[in-house]
């Protein structure tokens, strides 16, 4: 399947802000967060098609997965 | 000992008080809200000489403290007819925390049409007739004043808006670099313009540094504070890389990004107005990515902005103004947002009302969507000179609304809603409603629950919980704008257990109190009270404390999600 992957703030360092990406059926977003050479700690922020996700979450075809380390601001 | 200094514009004469015992653990916030509401009759028109002007620094101001060094100004504000506080960074709060001044009153107003100065020193407050600076930007009056007085000089100013009484007019402090920080909201800069004060200066001389009770105890507590500061990543880390305008991308993404005067909640030019293109164009141009808006702040959320030239645009370049100006009027080209955020400093303009009422502005026709050339002229030919268009636009958006006859008015007690749709990010929405403050995003900041994953996590999409974390965020916030401290000291309070009890142990150590949390919550409490009070016998009531129709009515989208709260859901906020 195929889904399009964001990376924002400091993830971007040395790696993409867009990418479409293939992956195997069944992949979730921590696997796909540990692909990345990123650790679960890091991540701050996961949103799934615009909506708040979690590590845990099943990938499906199609999906935008978008990834933030904790930042705020306001 | 702190004291009152109160100065009658009507007789031009100033006296200095001693602070009524009632008023002796208050600061900022606390401070100025409980002197407005003590003295300003709520009904009277803001911008008479029955309204006063209260600047007060915080409780924690002027101390070794990090981020404490906020001043608040309070007034009736002509904008939302209801009571008004609006904080900024700068240099102003800490000179006056030293020199002794628990607040500085100015009530009253001149007979005749001359304008005046205010030389605030030690010995208290003279009056002075101010004829040269007249009708200049406040750029020019810093440079000004500090030639007339020296380089260390506090300046308090206004602009042309001020002057001209314009509903959107900030007042501005001179920060460390003798730039611009601003007192933004509510137009408190026209309330200092009806009073006929051009500028403040604040000459330091014989201040001294505030007194500690607990010296020890105090230097611990600050030092488990600062630590806190700098262990959480938003403020250790994200705020001091990417400034606030980090949110841009978060917030498009979520699709809760206002865009188009608030018809959609994502932003195609997002990417190249965001915090991270930001953050690579400073650091490209040799400008500074991370500046301090006062001494002791160590997050460091400001910055420098250059031009392709590498000279120097804009400092202190903030989410709200760029969200404003760029997503909600469609301009996706930095440099001229970062040049009319420039504008809006020097012309003393609220740019985050400024930048809303542009997108009202451009759903009337007064200019074509992302026309940012238009928007720059409007802002020097028209807002800057007082012309019959400038005032209506220096007016705010609610004052385009109504001229031009717009349904799509994004305001709240008539002042502008920024940054973040409420209808997608319904805790915000339930700040924007009931805040005494009119459409405020920092009187409590919900978007660090719905959206940061900061303080917990509770669904920006659903009504679950949402008044329950606006209200315990405008409860604590309220006690924050109360101590000098900079609202982004509440991303480690809300996450890291030590943060909050080492503040409170600050604020112990500095009186030699012994406040516990609960005080502080019913501090927070008492504010709020207090304000709702005063808006209620000036006319406000719980019909006020909704949002416009159009955010029942059209569905936003990514997500189409409506704000679909009950007005007695609402209503429930104030059941404390």
């Amino acid at each position: 399947m195929k889904i399009t992957l964001k990376l924002f703030a400091t993830f971007r360092n040395g790696r993409f802000k867009v990418a479409e990406q293939e992956l195997a059926e069944g992949t979730d977003v921590r696997q796909v967060v540990l692909s990345l050479g990123l650790t679960e700690e890091e991540i701050g922020i996961v949103m799934l098609n615009g909506r708040h996700g979690e590590l845990d979450s099943k990938l499906n075809q199609g999906d935008t997965l978008s990834l933030f380390p904790l930042v705020g601001g306001g | 000992m702190d004291k009152i200094f109160r100065v009658n514009m009507t007789d031009l004469t100033t006296k200095i008080e001693e602070v009524p015992a009632a008023w002796a653990g208050l600061g900022g916030r606390g401070l100025t809200s409980t002197i407005v509401a003590a003295e300003v009759p709520p009904t009277c028109h803001a911008l008479s000489a029955d309204n006063k002007l209260v600047f007060a620094p915080g409780l924690l101001t002027g101390t070794a403290a990090a981020n404490s060094g906020r001043l608040s100004a309070g007034a009736k504000s002509p904008l939302t007819g209801g009571i008004k506080e609006s904080n900024a960074g700068g240099t102003a709060a800490q000179m006056l925390a030293k020199l002794g001044i628990k607040a500085i009153i100015i009530e009253g107003a001149p007979k005749t049409g001359a304008w005046y100065n205010l030389a605030v020193g030690v010995n208290g407050v003279t009056i002075n007739e101010e004829k040269e600076l007249l009708g200049l930007g406040n750029f020019a009056v810093i440079d000004a004043v500090e030639a007339r007085l020296g380089k260390k000089t506090g300046v308090l100013t206004i602009g042309p808006a001020g002057e001209l009484k314009m509903t959107a007019a900030n007042i501005s402090v001179k920060d460390p670099d003798s730039k611009i920080r601003s007192h933004g909201r509510g137009g408190l800069g026209a309330v200092m313009g009806s009073k006929q004060i051009k500028f403040i200066s604040i000459d330091g001389e014989g201040a001294k540094p505030v007194t500690i009770a607990d010296p020890e105890k105090f230097k611990t507590a600050a030092r488990a504070f600062s630590k806190a500061l700098l262990d959480h990543p938003v403020s250790g880390e994200g705020l001091p890389t990417y400034g606030t305008n980090v949110l841009v991308n978060i917030l498009n993404e979520a699709g809760g990004l206002p865009t188009k005067n608030f018809t959609t909640g994502q932003f195609e030019g997002h990417d190249k107005i965001s915090g991270e293109t930001m953050h690579d164009t400073i650091v490209a141009r040799g400008g500074k990515p991370k500046h301090g808006c006062h001494a002791g702040c160590i997050i460091q959320c400001s910055q420098v902005y250059h031009d392709k030239d590498g000279k120097y645009v804009t400092s202190g370049f903030e989410y709200e103004t760029i969200w404003g100006l760029g997503a909600d009027c469609c301009i996706d080209n930095l440099d001229d947002i970062a040049r009319a955020d420039n504008l809006m400093d020097d012309i003393g303009i609220d740019s985050i009302e400024t930048a809303v009422m542009f997108g009202v502005a451009m759903e009337a026709g007064i200019l074509k969507w992302g026309d940012s050339k238009e928007m720059l002229r409007l802002l020097t030919d028209e807002i800057a000179k007082g012309t019959a268009l400038g005032r209506v636009l220096g007016g705010g958006a609610g004052s385009v609304g109504r001229t031009y006859g717009v349904t799509r008015v994004p305001v709240v007690k008539n002042q502008g809603i920024p940054a973040y749709d409420p209808r997608s990010v319904k805790g915000i929405g339930i700040t924007y409603a009931t805040s005494t403050m009119g459409a405020d995003h920092t009187s409590g900041y919900t978007i660090a629950t719905n959206i940061l994953n900061v303080g917990g996590y509770v669904d920006p999409l659903k009504k679950d919980g949402q008044v329950e974390l606006s209200r315990a965020l405008q409860i604590a916030t309220a006690a924050v704008d109360s101590t000098g401290m900079c609202i982004f000291v509440a991303f480690p309070a809300l996450d890291i257990p030590e943060c909050l009890p080492a503040l409170i142990d600050m604020i112990n150590a500095r009186f030699g109190i012994a406040l516990t949390g609960d005080d502080v919550t019913n501090l927070g409490k008492y504010i709020l009270k207090t304000e709702r009070e005063f808006n209620q016998k000036a006319g406000l009531t719980n019909v006020h404390d909704r949002l416009p129709d159009f955010f029942k009515t059209e569905p936003v989208a990514p997500h189409n999600a409506v704000w679909d709260f009950t007005d007695e859901e609402i209503d429930e906020f104030w059941n404390f």
